[in-house]
């Protein structure tokens, strides 16, 4: 019931001279929200990309499911259809309207047609609040309704884990929770998240474990309770010190 | 002006093969140069390789060069091109095809690449990625580059006249060289006539740019 669904044993990768993830072992369970915390540079957003390849890594395994990822080809396209991935800058196809956003994966990666891929697609664009968007191009959308229109394109694959990589950082203050309270409620019906964020009122009520890295190492994981009353590192105290005073 | 239009119906035969030359060879190398882009930026290092040693080879030769190639020595290696205008087609196109590849590799690199992770992280592949996504994005950036390659091409169709293809040019020297007191004239005819093609090929451009335009 609680068996591992991504599992990262020492991973370890360089940006040139830079020791950005560094013996770095992590594992996500189905249905569990690990909520991935720390400083600028401290390797959180790379270790998010690493799980679906988006970055690769110079040693260590990671596998989804039980797999190993595969290199660089079909294998690897159908291993990521199974992991959805929320951006920091949403990365809406810009030439595509919110519709044909959500139904192209539908069509060219699950084979659907046109009427099925459109009411799934609608139904998951009605449950993130942005419906009467669906003929719009994202241009045309504010910054916390993209992001909601990314979580439904993300969803609509079905995937077994849901990677969230900084997803409200690049929104307007009053733009954040209504992209929270999706990932809230996503959390809510049993989802497996990764979520990479420096919103600490999230990570409180929705995570099941915290993981706090620093200079590219998992320094402290704890359930939210524990991390935030009662950190054991310095370099946690030190961190939430500077981040929970206003 | 009485020169060019008493030799109206040569000028005009001649135009006639500068623009099947141009149409048909700019056809061919904006298929082509689109393959070699996809091939220069695709995940397989051999493919990149080859793509980039064809377009350095091919754009770095001069193109009376590559007619050259075609006509006197690929015989001798048991490569017999069809004489005349399809061997020029052939010149024509792999040279043009170098340069189509350039401009649309510079568009593609145009397009932040969010965009293609975005499309693999949802489980496209790399074709799917390019032409879904990508490409269909880099088209409006690289119209201006790609009609620039296609007015060079229009005029360097003009080399074939050295190679036993009567275009244009070939007809306006026979006219200068019939009526040689008005040579000059009879060459202003032919600058007139390419100019036929390039100006609307100039204009053209400019409505498939706000044609495919979207706001990002």
């Amino acid at each position: 019931m609680t068996q591992p669904l991504v599992v990262l044993e020492h991973v370890e990768k360089h940006f040139g001279a830079l020791h950005v993830l560094q013996d770095v072992n992590l594992t996500v369970r189905r249905g569990e929200v690990v909520v991935v915390i720390g400083p600028s540079g401290s390797g959180k957003s790379t270790l998010c990309r690493t799980i679906n390849r988006l970055e690769t890594i110079e040693s260590g395994t990671i596998t989804v499911d039980g797999v190993p990822l595969p290199a660089e080809g079909r294998a690897l396209a159908r291993l990521r259809a199974d992991v959805g991935m929320v951006f920091q800058s949403f990365n809406l196809f810009a030439h595509r309207t919110v519709l044909q956003n959500v139904t192209l994966g539908l069509r060219k990666v699950r084979h659907l047609g046109s009427r099925e891929a459109k009411e799934r697609a609608m139904a998951l664009l009605e449950r993130v609040g942005v419906a009467s968007q669906a003929d719009k191009l994202p241009a045309q959308l504010s910054g916390g309704q993209q992001q909601r229109v990314a979580i439904a394109r993300a969803l609509a694959m079905e995937p077994k884990v849901m990677l969230f990589d900084e997803p409200t950082s690049a929104l307007d203050p009053e733009m954040i929770n209504e992209v929270l309270d999706v990932m809230t409620s996503l959390a809510a019906e049993g989802m497996t998240m990764v979520v990479v964020t420096h919103e600490m009122g999230f990570a409180r009520r929705a995570a099941d474990r915290v993981v706090f890295m620093d200079g590219g190492a998992i320094v402290e994981e704890a359930d939210p309770e524990t991390f935030f009353t009662a950190p054991r590192s310095d370099r946690a105290r030190d961190f939430l010190s500077k981040i929970l005073t206003h | 002006m009485d020169l060019i239009a008493d030799n109206l119906p040569a000028y005009l035969s001649g135009f006639r093969v500068t623009l099947q030359l141009t149409v048909i060879s700019g056809a061919v190398a904006l298929v082509w140069g689109t393959v070699l882009a996809a091939m220069r930026v695709s995940p397989v290092a051999t493919l990149r390789g080859l793509a980039v040693t064809y377009v350095e080879l091919l754009r770095n030769t001069p193109l009376t060069l590559v007619f050259f190639f075609l006509v006197f020595v690929a015989p001798q290696f048991g490569v017999l091109p069809p004489l005349g205008f399809w061997t020029a087609v052939i010149a024509l196109s792999a040279y043009t095809s170098a340069f189509v590849c350039e401009a649309v590799r510079s568009g593609v690199n145009g397009v932040p690449v969010g965009q293609a992770e975005a499309a693999r992280a949802i489980g496209l592949t790399f074709g799917q990625t390019l032409t879904l996504v990508v490409l269909p994005q880099a088209v409006r950036s690289v119209i201006p580059p790609l009609i620039n390659v296609l007015i060079a091409l229009t005029k360097n169709t003009s080399v074939a006249a050295g190679f036993a293809v009567v275009e244009l040019l070939a007809s306006g020297r026979r006219i200068a060289l019939a009526n040689p007191s008005e040579a000059v004239l009879a060459l202003v005819g032919v600058g007139l006539f390419y100019l036929v093609i390039t100006i609307p090929a100039g204009y053209l451009a400019g409505v498939l740019e706000r044609k495919v335009a979207f706001a990002r």
